[in-house]
């Protein structure tokens, strides 16, 4: 379960330390722009040791690579492929052929250390107009993608218009995104909300996000984690119902009903779909987070 | 490897530690830290080890440490070593 995605500078060893307490269900070590360009190798050495020597109990790690027209990608994937983190996150991907080039090296780094195939997955991050009009391709490019994140700052720059809090301007974008990753049937990542201290703004922010169909929300703040976990997870009356549309399956198939309705309304497979992934949810939330060891 | 000129690595900040290292005929280490007393000696180990995996025979290593771990000081000793080395 994937709901927040909380990025972590990758040369902070204080915030690094403590990734994991942050409540995030995924925490994202940032090489990219959370790193001037003097500070790149320092910044990978140092997430490579936090990843081989810190735990991060019960916290996914996706580790943010450099874009592939830098000298840096290829150093970033040779230190931390050997570590396994869960995801590796291409920035300014813009076509199916962005992720093929990230996806190939991988491989040959998990080859050299002798690492199974495709143990380390992938989660591009899409931040330019080119790379939205190629989402499905981006989201379908390599069994490696497992999900696609929407950047909204960098695509707003490329689209040459202003960021705004209501995101009129990224709402094609989102839709898109959406539309592509449920069609590649991968998941799919909301833009971080920016102003750290609107609570209420992020709150419906990331209610907007849910209702188009987003499966979590990115953050740069710890202060939006619990929120965007919050809206991400399925309410008290939703997991109620999911319980009570697998109630009714099991007893119209003990009695060999054919059609079944619950509440004067017919259950249908589509229905039935979402109350198992609440079930799956709510298991995932409180039937406490599996340890690894 | 060889320190062939000055170099820096890390910050002042809290849990982390700024370590300089120039070219020096023997191995000299300097620790300041703020939890000198506690952890001195296993700072100067952690530091040695690093120097001894990369091949590192002499120089000279000023570290001030705000109380990092080990795998922050093992970190920025490395980054200082190959920016002194000329690898980047």
């Amino acid at each position: 379960m994937r709901r927040s995605m909380l990025f972590i500078p990758g040369n902070t060893p204080n915030l690094l330390m403590n990734g994991d307490v942050l409540g995030s269900d995924s925490i994202i070590l940032d090489l990219e722009d959370a790193v001037s360009p003097a500070e790149k190798d320092a910044a990978r050495i140092l997430v490579r040791n936090a990843l081989k020597h810190l735990h991060y109990k019960g916290c996914e790690i996706i580790v943010r690579i450099n874009p592939i027209e830098t000298d840096f990608w290829q150093k970033d994937l040779d230190e931390v492929i050997p570590l396994c983190p869960g995801m590796i996150m291409p920035t300014k991907v813009s076509c199916a052929n962005d992720v093929k080039v990230v996806s190939d090296y991988i491989a040959e780094v998990e080859a050299r250390h002798g690492i199974e195939k495709n143990t380390v997955k992938l989660i591009p991050l899409i931040e330019t107009a080119m790379g939205v009009e190629n989402a499905f391709n981006i989201a379908s490019a390599d069994e490696r993608v497992a999900a696609i994140f929407l950047g909204g700052e960098d695509l707003t720059a490329d689209l040459r218009c202003k960021r705004t809090k209501e995101g009129n301007e990224i709402f094609y974008a989102r839709c898109r995104m959406v539309n592509a990753a449920r069609a590649a049937g991968v998941d799919v990542y909301d833009t971080p909300f920016t102003d750290v201290d609107d609570i209420d703004g992020l709150y419906k922010d990331a209610q907007f996000a849910k209702s188009l169909g987003f499966t979590g929300k990115a953050s740069i703040s710890p202060r939006h984690v619990e929120g965007i976990n919050e809206v991400f997870s399925p309410t008290q009356a939703d997991i109620d119902y999911a319980h009570e549309v697998m109630e009714t399956i099991r007893i119209a198939k003990e009695q060999g009903k054919g059609v079944v309705s619950l509440r004067g309304k017919m259950i249908d497979a589509p229905i039935v779909t979402r109350a198992m992934q609440v079930i799956e949810m709510e298991k995932a939330i409180f039937g406490g987070v599996e340890d690894d060891e | 490897m060889k320190i062939n000129t000055s170099a820096v690595a890390g910050t002042l900040e809290s849990s982390d530690v700024y370590v300089k290292v120039e070219p020096c005929e023997t191995l000299e280490i300097e620790i300041e830290s703020v939890v000198y007393n506690q952890f001195a000696e296993q700072i100067e180990a952690t530091i040695k080890a690093v120097l001894a995996e990369l091949g590192v025979e002499s120089g000279k290593v000023s570290v001030n440490d705000k109380g990092a771990i080990d795998c922050v000081i093992q970190a920025r000793v490395e980054t200082a070593v190959k920016r002194a080395g000329g690898e980047k």
